[in-house]
């Protein structure tokens, strides 16, 4: 714990740094009474850099999309708007995708929001726990008549982001340095976001699995998931959605309703 | 859970037996696969470790990013470049843009 004066001090320090148009503070002097203010904005420029430059390290494919100029005017708004409230740069940006969603000079992009969404998430899985993922035999050793009781644990580093657009092919198409073709943005598109091992995978879910996905995540058992999923979309195939699962290692454990 | 959507046993059962079976068609791994798959993957080093910096960030372009009070509301279209944003389409033809709508 800092000293009380300490503190303060720091607080002092800071609260014109990110408002360029408030005078430096009064207890920073320069040498021989020269002027402070243009000491004071080194410090302003660096933290508004150091920021900009940490919203354009988590998300990548936002950049990329708007080019540089325009997301860092952006950036600069949202700082402006919301300075981090954590010492973990890592933690700074949570808000940044619902900024852009409101943005006035974003809103024709109107996908943008989601891919930033699903940047943050990638980040989120990124840092989550690890965690050993359900071999696919311990699902075969079931018995079929506790399979709709079937409840299982979701892996720490998994997320869902759905969206209206075609979000997951625009990401896939950002994030790395690959040519864009034209992309038809109107198609929804529902990410799955996850870490089974070292890497972070990005994948489309099928048509009810996002549903299906966020149903057993919420703790319901396998039927009532399924079910869930069928009623949003008829295409909803329960064999390939747990396969699928199964591959990207989203589950740590299951348990038997039945034996609550 | 609705009546029309109860999913019976035997449902599950059939479509959780595809499932592990449109796995094993990839082909289960070896012990000595597996643990060759998982460490190559452990050679792959921490990418995004953001950290703040002391010394000075403001590179050249960047020297007005803290402290310009101008306005960008007005201007917005100049910023408009680089991006790879028109490469996506909405319907009824319109591209993905930055200009005002």
């Amino acid at each position: 714990m800092q000293p009380e004066p300490l503190l303060s001090y720091a607080a002092a320090f800071a609260s014109a740094l990110l408002d360029p148009g408030r005078e430096a503070p009064r207890m920073v002097t320069g040498p021989r009474g020269q002027s402070t203010l243009k000491c004071y904005n080194v410090y302003r420029n660096n933290v508004t850099v150091s920021l900009i430059d940490a919203l354009a390290a988590i998300y990548p494919a936002v950049q990329r999309l708007t080019g540089p100029d325009f997301f860092r005017a952006m950036a600069r708004f949202h700082i402006r708007e919301t300075p981090p409230t954590s010492p973990l740069l890592f933690e700074y940006g949570r808000d940044f995708p619902d900024f852009i969603a409101r943005y006035e000079h974003a809103r024709s992009l109107l996908w943008l929001a989601d891919i930033a969404r699903i940047e943050r998430a990638w980040l989120d899985s990124y840092h989550a726990a690890d965690a050993p993922p359900l071999s696919p035999s311990a699902l075969a050793a079931v018995a079929p008549e506790q399979l709709s009781s079937l409840m299982f644990t979701v892996h720490p580093a998994t997320r869902l982001v759905r969206s209206p657009f075609a979000a997951v092919t625009i990401f896939a198409a950002n994030r790395e340095r690959v040519s864009t073709d034209r992309i038809d943005a109107s198609t929804a598109e529902d990410a799955l976001v996850t870490r089974p091992e070292f890497d972070v995978l990005v994948q489309k879910l099928p048509p009810g699995g996002a549903v299906f996905l966020d149903s057993l995540m919420s703790g319901c058992m396998l039927a009532e998931a399924a079910a869930a999923a069928l009623e949003e979309s008829p295409a909803f195939d329960l064999a390939t959605n747990i396969a699928s699962l199964l591959e990207a290692g989203i589950f740590t454990s299951l348990t038997s309703g039945g034996a609550r | 859970m609705s009546a029309k959507n109860t999913i019976s046993s035997l449902v599950l059962a059939g479509a959780v037996s595809t499932a592990l079976t449109t796995l094993a068609i990839a082909g289960p791994l070896t012990k000595a696969e597996a643990d060759a798959a998982i460490a190559a993957k452990k050679e792959k080093c921490f990418g995004v470790a953001l950290k703040g910096q002391n010394d000075c960030a403001a590179g050249p372009g960047t020297t007005c990013q803290g402290t310009s009070t101008a306005d960008f509301q007005g201007n917005a279209w100049k910023f408009v470049q680089g991006g790879t944003c028109a490469n996506i389409e909405l319907p009824g033809g319109k591209h993905g843009s930055l200009k005002p709508v």
